[in-house]
């Protein structure tokens, strides 16, 4: 396994964002060096300042090296891996007996490996019995997923690969910023004019032809003021909607009520930009239409994408060669994380919790009697709002998360994790969720274990070790089979070789809506590019050939026709009055990812975006007597954060913006609520009302 | 509980019913609507005039089936005491909350020949109100009768469609109700670019079949005469049932009239004094009249609406005087006029926020004002720059300085390149291995060309080799 001293190179990927460029590593522990691979055809040879930098990841000076275990002082100490286990699996058992197998709860991550969610999920559903489990994606992905599913029947990020967008038009990108969140993915957007729909004139948004700047939470509106000139200036395509969809005429009605006018009076944005903008994807030969967390994370995030699937289906986009919908999956294993069985509702596969034919065939996977299986559990900020409550869960096992920073209402969060009985917490670094945990368990990361994430564009792709973790260091699927085997179940079931769970996840999904059956390591080692559905026992001895491009045929609900879905604009939870006057929306900056636990720890990214900022247009500063480079303190119904001024004419008057990934009192999340999705749990962490103030410098 | 009876069927009243369901309204919903068909969206008659629409596309969403809806039904009259109201087919159906959403009627002109000795319109003349005005207009030249907010919208959209068209209008001014002269000669200015004949401070004399004869005798070819000449609120259910109506019928902040068990809102409805004109108004009054008869109710607060004329293609808006009552100080006015462009502006502020104005020809500057006015926003300080629909900024030309990012994907600046390009980082392979610069999203890669050269021309001015 150790390529220390051997001079060999590992062929791996990116440790961060879905677009998983492939890199090669080389050097010993401490000097490991990365390079990009020119010939993947996702980056090109592309990198980005995180990835260049994410070997130093690997050696962070205050890398988690042994167990911690909270002493009668209240400190964590340093503690044998047995003590700890035995520690945890004893509470484990107490609290299941006294309160019921609900009362243990699962958070995990999307930055998991398949094998590592796969395992998660069947810990928590097996070993624990538990309902509660779920886990950061559904802060990221969950709103593209339903509206995905309900609209195509299916939920893959893009349904094609990436490189098709090299040959578009047109590409109109709605709340997504890839030139600052994942900047190799612009190699593919050179080619086209793109309209960029952000409140923010980001990076992307200079590059675009035409930029839509709405007010934060009005997107939807946007959506259905652009269909509504589709439908007017008669660029629907009639004879794709009629051979293709079902349930347009209602969705035509509705948008009818959205003219421009009055679509500009809610978004501001001027009608004579959403004509343009129409006219742009309707005279394109190939267009697509691409979502992202700006339109996504709103308590009407499914609506918002279905509204743009609405257009892009009316426009004859979805399953035509060279055109499309997707949606850019957030974190490195967005995508495999909400297949593999994870997420409080599916099971590997995305099989459903409550579909008994679903829960039979993984029973019997899992050899278990599908009875045993619980049903599904809360979302993930229920499910951390519940926690140490009457009715929540006395303990929880996090993995793969650092949950109080980038969860919504981020004080109530912590508060609810130090309610906790016995919270616990496997990471590499002493992350802030760490700190609060009664024991602390230390694992590999990303350069230091094999197995597989799978990209944004659905294509599964292999990771593999460079180094062998330090000592003291275990796997995650080494914890968890130490943990099941403590909780009575047999060793054999949760193996701690990720092929060897790669051929169980086989075998689990084999049927599934994300089969994976028909995909090895032996031929992704073989250089082969495999895009689920991949089923086994099909395309002869070559095996099937993947799926790179979905929908060419027919649509995978059982009539082979899309769904349009009615939907309509309603405001956000809050909207700005004269108390908190502004919107207040949050986001991603380019050198740091996340919760900033692994990039807050490298000094080059560290020196690029060193703290919060909140970006605020300069009129809008005088109005409320900030000044650049001061401190400020942003303020909702929910709580504040303070960040430090930036002042730019990049932002709209009515908007201030602030990055998320920053720990303590810095948390963009202070101040977003607790509003959800009513169908996809999404918190909407993209429109807050906010009043900005000066913040008194500390000395 | 007998429940709600909305008389009426328009699109006040689709809203109010939709939402005293979404609400979850205990009792039963009735509307009782006098066209012979459902809903339709009235703000979209210019989309079948200017053929972009076809007429059978205006149906509003089909209401819940828990509303009754009653189509070619009238209300023709109420009984207050009994709390029942009488319709056209000889019911009699019992409310405790009856809703008065019967809308606005076409002011017909007094003009020989537009209508007929029963009072009828006269053939090929139409309004453009109810879902009868959707059919299709005939070939031919179209005369338009008034050049308030309707006339230009419908001119304009006539001219979309192809149809000759001429517009009459008695006062010298287009919109003369909204736009100073001003404004109103930019806005004639592009319906005559637009094709559109203009005859001003001219009213029709007379009507016979094909052609109207203007008051200074000119003689318009019609093939189609198009009243936009203002609505009267339909009233006249409650005249004389001792609700107080003046221009509309009276309702108070929970848009009530003085009975307690009826309400008023769209069209017909007369709040603070103002009777409203737009779906939109009737939409808000219908919505907020759902909250209030649900228990949801704060009082009605009337937002302050622009009006957004739709002339696609140009964009203008107009913000009337914001509040009624008395107006205290006077107020700081500033206006733009870019006659060749066809764009002008004009703003009255009051205590740094927009107190009235109108904004014409400016996309950005359209969009921007009327959200400063809706939401009573201070003005930013650069005005020129919010009416010229600018946002301030100029991209400079000319050398980076050194400290500035070239490439942002890895965070190199120029001076980083100089750096390495003095280290014998000579070209931009060279450079991409030395900084990273270039090879994250790649879009700086002619700057860092650009920056390649200059470096070695400084040096050779400089007499240093390369």
């Amino acid at each position: 396994m150790s390529a220390e001293g051997t001079g060999r190179q590992s062929s791996t990927h990116c440790p961060y964002c879905a677009l998983q460029c492939s890199t090669v590593l080389s050097g010993e522990r401490g000097a490991v060096a990365v390079r990009p691979s020119a010939d993947f055809p996702v980056n090109r040879g592309g990198l980005c300042q995180k990835g260049w930098t994410a070997p130093a990841v690997l050696s962070a000076p205050d890398r988690l090296l042994t167990p911690l275990v909270r002493g009668a002082d209240g400190e964590l100490a340093p503690a044998g891996w047995d003590e700890a286990l035995d520690l945890v699996a004893g509470r484990l058992r107490e609290i299941r007996a006294r309160h019921g197998a609900d009362a243990v709860a699962v958070f995990g991550g999307g930055g998991l490996t398949n094998e590592k969610v796969y395992t998660l999920g069947k810990f928590a559903r097996v070993a624990l019995g538990t309902s509660q489990i779920d886990y950061n994606g559904r802060f990221c992905m969950s709103s593209a997923a339903a509206a995905s599913t309900a609209a195509f029947g299916l939920d893959r990020g893009l349904p094609f690969p990436v490189t098709d967008l090299d040959e578009a038009d047109v590409i109109l990108l709605a709340g997504a910023n890839p030139a600052e969140t994942m900047p190799p993915l612009m190699r593919h957007l050179q080619g086209a004019d793109l309209v960029v729909v952000d409140p923010r004139r980001t990076r992307t948004a200079e590059r675009a032809a035409l930029h839509l700047q709405p007010a934060p939470g009005t997107d939807l509106a946007l959506a259905l003021g652009l269909l509504h000139l589709a439908v007017t200036e008669g660029l629907v395509d009639q004879e794709y909607v009629d051979a293709r969809t079902v349930g347009f005429d209602a969705v035509r009605e509705r948008c009818l009520a959205w003219w421009p006018e009055r679509a500009e009076e809610v978004t501001g944005v001027p009608a004579a930009d959403l004509r343009a903008a129409v006219r742009m994807l309707g005279g394109a030969r190939r267009a697509h239409i691409l979502t992202g967390r700006g339109a996504e994370q709103h308590s009407k995030g499914s609506d918002t994408v279905a509204a743009f699937i609405n257009l892009a289906l009316a426009l004859g986009l979805p399953g035509r060669a060279g055109s499309g919908f997707g949606t850019l999956t957030g974190q490195g294993n967005g995508q495999g994380g909400r297949e593999m069985g994870q997420k409080a509702d599916q099971l590997p596969g995305c099989r459903l919790l409550t579909d008994p034919a679903d829960r039979a065939h993984v029973a019997a996977v899992w050899g278990v009697d599908a009875g045993t299986l619980p049903g599904p559990g809360r979302s993930a900020y229920e499910l951390l709002d519940a926690l140490g409550g009457a009715e929540g869960p006395r303990a929880l096992l996090v993995f793969g998360a650092n949950p109080v920073v980038p969860a919504p209402r981020a004080a109530h969060v912590t508060q609810r994790l130090e309610a906790l009985d016995l919270p616990v917490v496997a990471d590499f670094v002493p992350s802030e969720t760490a700190a609060l945990a009664d024991v602390v368990l230390p694992v590999a990361q990303w350069a230091e274990e094999e197995g597989t994430v799978t990209s944004l564009e659905g294509r599964v792709l292999r990771r593999r070790a460079h180094l062998t973790p330090p000592p003291g260091v275990r796997t995650d699927l080494q914890v968890l089979h130490a943990l099941a085997v403590r909780l009575g179940q047999s060793p054999g079931r949760f193996p701690v070789r990720p092929p060897e769970v790669f051929e169980e996840l086989r075998r689990a999904s084999a049927g599934g809506r994300a089969d994976y059956s028909g995909i090895s390591y032996a031929r992704l080692d073989a250089g082969e590019a495999l895009h689920w559905p991949c089923p086994a026992g099909s395309g002869g001895d070559a095996g099937h050939p993947g799926t790179p491009r979905l929908f060419l045929d027919r649509f995978a609900h059982p009539d082979g026709r899309a769904r349009f879905a009615p939907v309509d604009h309603r405001p956000p939870a809050q909207e700005p009055d004269g108390t908190f006057p502004l919107y207040g929306t949050t986001g991603r900056v380019l050198a740091q990812y996340q919760s900033g636990a692994q990039t807050r720890r490298v000094p080059e990214l560290v020196a690029a975006a060193p703290e919060a900022v909140v970006e605020i247009h300069p009129d809008t500063a005088r109005r409320f007597g900030l000044a650049d480079g001061r401190l400020a303190e942003i303020g909702s119904a929910h709580g504040t954060a303070r960040a430090r001024v930036r002042l730019t004419r990049t932002v709209r008057a009515d908007t201030v913006f602030v990055p998320f990934h920053f720990p303590g009192a810095a948390r963009a999340n202070l101040f977003t609520g607790h509003a959800l999705d009513p169908r996809s749990r999404m918190p909407e962490f993209k429109v807050s009302a906010v009043h900005v103030t000066p913040a008194g410098e500390r000395p | 509980m007998t429940g709600v009876v909305v008389a009426g069927g328009g699109p006040a009243a689709h809203r109010l019913a939709a939402g005293l369901v979404r609400y979850g309204y205990g009792g039963a919903v009735t509307v009782a609507g006098a066209e012979p068909r459902p809903a339709y969206n009235r703000a979209l008659l210019g989309s079948v005039l200017d053929g972009t629409l076809g007429a059978d596309r205006l149906s509003l969403p089909a209401l819940p089936a828990a509303v009754r809806q009653l189509t070619g039904v009238r209300v023709t009259a109420v009984d207050r005491v009994r709390r029942t109201v009488r319709t056209g087919d000889g019911h009699e159906l019992p409310y405790d909350v009856l809703v008065l959403a019967t809308g606005a009627r076409p002011r017909v002109p007094r003009v020989p020949g537009l209508t007929t000795a029963s009072g009828r319109l006269a053939e090929g003349v139409r309004t453009v109100r109810t879902a009868a005005d959707c059919r299709p207009l005939p070939e031919g030249p179209v005369v338009v009768l008034g050049g308030g907010i309707r006339g230009v919208e419908s001119a304009w959209a006539l001219r979309r469609n192809g149809h000759e068209a001429a517009l009459v209008h008695p006062a010298d001014d287009l919109m003369e109700r909204h736009l100073d002269a001003v404004g109103s000669t930019v806005v004639a200015q592009w319906l005559t670019d637009r094709g559109v004949t203009l005859h001003l401070g001219r009213r029709a004399g007379q009507y016979t079949r094909g052609k109207v004869v203007l008051d200074d005798g000119q003689v318009l070819a019609a093939g189609t005469v198009l009243l936009c000449t203002g609505t009267v609120a339909e009233t006249a259910l409650v005249r004389g049932s001792g609700l107080e109506v003046r221009e509309g019928v009276i309702v108070d902040d929970r848009l009530r009239t003085g009975d307690p068990h009826i309400h008023a809102i769209g069209d017909c409805a007369e709040h603070a004094g103002t009777v409203g004109t737009t779906v939109l108004k009737a939409w808000e009054q219908a919505e907020a009249l759902a909250r209030i008869l649900t228990g949801r109710g704060q009082p009605y607060e009337p937002g302050r609406p622009v009006l957004r004329p739709r002339t696609p293609g140009k964009d203008m808006v107009v913000l009337p005087p914001a509040g009624p009552g008395p107006t205290t100080g006077t107020g700081e006015t500033v206006s733009l006029l870019d006659r060749a462009r066809g764009r002008c502006a004009r703003l009255v502020l009051r205590g740094g926020r927009i107190h009235e104005g109108a904004v014409i020809g400016s996309p950005c500057a359209v969009t921007a004002v009327s959200r400063l006015y809706t939401r009573n926003t201070p003005v930013p300080a650069d005005l020129l720059a919010l009416l010229t629909g600018a946002d301030g900024e100029y991209a400079g030309d000319g050398a980076l300085p050194e400290e500035a990012v070239v490439c942002h994907c890895n965070n190199v600046t120029s001076k980083a390149l100089k750096d390495a390009w003095h280290c014998g980082a000579h070209d931009t392979a060279a450079l991409a291995r030395a900084t990273r610069a270039t090879t994250g999203c790649g879009s700086c890669a002619s700057v860092v060309r650009e920056l390649c050269t200059a470096f070695a021309d400084d040096t050779t001015a400089q007499g240093a080799r390369p």
